[in-house]
């Protein structure tokens, strides 16, 4: 070890070396200080809720948001990547491959775009896009989604409440479960030519599911607008529930007194309830739901992860369905 | 053709061309070029793999006998093997990326998935004859012998195809399970109507009864 002296070299100690996690951080810190003194100057005083909204790529229109107060509405786990959200999805309407939505959404036309809300309610009528972004202000919330497939992903949604809606439409007494319509049309459409389901898409909850806070009406993700292949330019966000309860690309939502049958009942009701509540308990007939995959995150050969009873939002709406049989009404 | 085909650079070239699916996917994994869900495509591009090179392994015999291209026949072996290697790359993906290596998780997923189980059985049906696919193997087990025992690559092939059929049922998703039904029927079809043609051909002809080579 002689000539290493020689060079002047003096050991390293254990405490001048920075701990991965410090320095992490602290790239972290200069690179949200830099996005956010870019954010500054092109958007002047942007509102102070602009600075705690995810950033988006800015591909699409942004929408700002405010944070949500909504007990469970900001999971703190990774958010999966805009690019995976955006390419991985299932979007029949599209095709049926996972990345035939993203290939194929850019024929949906998303303006001029109208919501028709009828049924049992004091209110109904026509909803224009616009009018329902300025409904009520936008929150961003991160949600866990669990697709019935077996893999999940964590999301910064922007939208609202659907309660909000369902507040100012006054539902009547008779009014005991929501339907949502989504758009079929074949000309912007290309997966419509196939039968794998029965079109329009139709999904439902119950009013009490459709009232609780968590359940959510989306206009965009990561800060923008909804990609088409997403949903947009409105969809559902039942975090608790599979990813397919989520409705995309609503144009109807109809107020009704009996439970709805939904796309995936009529395609086959012994594999897919009304109910569809994440349940890592309840298997679905061909595969087990004990456990996910998460995209992006888990390594390619990391154990999947444990599937959390309601998708991890059993303290909020574990109520809903105090005194049911989850493997009854699943 | 033949003398192309005879070429001492033929089978190494067949061998880095049927390869290259193999490294391709080795490649998107580890620069995580293979989507969203590199387990998932793993799986598929593997199981994708092992039907086309079945199809490939017994389009051999048909090709051969309509173009002249006698010098196929030595590809054979090597286009089967790799239909077994893929098929064993495919059960790894599955019992690992899939199944974590667990038992107990195996065990419970295949009643649930039986297409699993057909699959498994394909996978078992190619072992004996990539296990006597050397050329030691052949001469001890009689030509005659090893090409009876070689004939379960048909059973293979139906099976996987019953597999690959079962599981795009879930999504009503039929189109490539009709694209490789149609070759496998054309390709197991040839045999059946060739073998028929040698029998009443050999039954006229008051003949001992020939064997069809497969």
């Amino acid at each position: 070890m002689h000539f290493i002296k020689e060079r002047g070299y003096r050991p390293l100690r254990g405490e001048a070396i920075t701990p991965r996690e410090v320095y992490a951080h602290r790239r972290d810190f200069l690179g949200r200080l830099a996005a956010g003194s870019a954010g500054a100057a092109l958007a002047a005083w942007a509102a102070r809720d602009a600075f705690a909204q995810t950033a988006g790529p800015g591909r699409l229109r942004p929408l700002p948001a405010g944070k949500s107060a909504v007990s469970g509405a900001l999971t703190m786990e990774k958010l999966t990547s805009y690019q995976d959200v955006s390419s991985y999805n299932n979007f029949y309407e599209f095709g049926t491959d996972k990345a035939d939505p993203a290939r194929h959404a850019g024929t949906l036309k998303t303006q001029p775009w109208s919501v028709v809300v009828e049924g049992e309610v004091k209110k109904p009528g026509s909803w224009d896009i616009d009018a329902l972004l300025k409904l009520a202000p936008m929150e961003e919330r991160i949600y866990r989604m669990r697709c019935v497939e077996g893999w999940s992903m964590v999301i910064p949604w922007v939208g609202y409440s659907l309660a909000e809606l369902v507040k100012r439409v006054e539902p009547t007494g008779n009014a005991k479960f929501l339907q949502f319509v989504t758009l079929a049309d074949k000309t912007q459409m290309q997966g419509l030519r196939s039968s794998v389901l029965d079109w329009p898409y139709v999904e439902g909850l119950r009013l009490d599911e459709a009232r609780h806070p968590l359940a959510m009406l989306v206009f965009g993700l990561y800060g923008e607008v909804l990609p088409n292949q997403n949903g947009a330019p409105v969809r559902l966000v039942v975090p608790w529930k599979y990813g397919f309860k989520s409705a995309k690309s609503i144009v109807r939502i109809r107020f009704v007194d009996k439970q709805p049958k939904t796309s995936w009942e009529s395609a086959a009701a012994s594999e897919y309830g009304f109910y569809s509540n994440v349940n890592p308990k309840v298997d679905h007939p061909r595969w087990s739901q004990a456990t996910e995959r998460r995209i992006g995150d888990d390594g390619l050969l990391s154990k999947k992860r444990p599937t959390l009873m309601f998708n991890g939002y059993e303290a909020q709406v574990g109520q809903l369905y105090a005194g049911m049989d989850l493997g009854k009404f699943y | 053709m033949n003398a192309l085909l005879l070429h001492r650079a033929a089978k190494p070239l067949l061998f880095v061309l049927a390869s290259g699916p193999f490294l391709w996917l080795l490649y998107g994994a580890v620069t995580h070029g293979l989507g969203p869900n590199p387990a998932e495509a793993l799986t598929r591009g593997t199981g994708d793999w092992v039907l086309r090179f079945l199809c490939l392994t017994l389009a051999v015999t048909p090709l051969r006998q309509w173009t002249g291209w006698t010098a196929l026949a030595r590809l054979r072996r090597m286009l089967g093997l790799f239909a077994f290697f893929y098929a064993v790359l495919h059960l790894l993906c599955y019992a690992w990326l899939d199944m974590g290596f667990e038992v107990s998780a195996i065990v419970r997923d295949i009643p649930k998935r039986p297409f699993v189980l057909v699959g498994s059985l394909a996978m078992l049906l190619m072992l004996p004859l990539a296990a006597t696919s050397f050329n030691r193997a052949l001469r001890a087990l009689g030509a005659a012998r090893w090409r009876r025992l070689h004939r379960l690559v048909y059973a293979t092939a139906l099976l996987g195809l019953l597999h690959f059929f079962w599981m795009r049922s879930a999504k009503n998703n039929f189109g490539e399970v009709a694209g490789y039904a149609a070759i496998l029927a054309v390709l197991l079809g040839w045999r059946l109507w060739a073998a028929w043609r040698m029998r009443t051909a050999a039954g006229a002809a008051r003949k001992p009864r020939e064997r069809l080579t497969s």
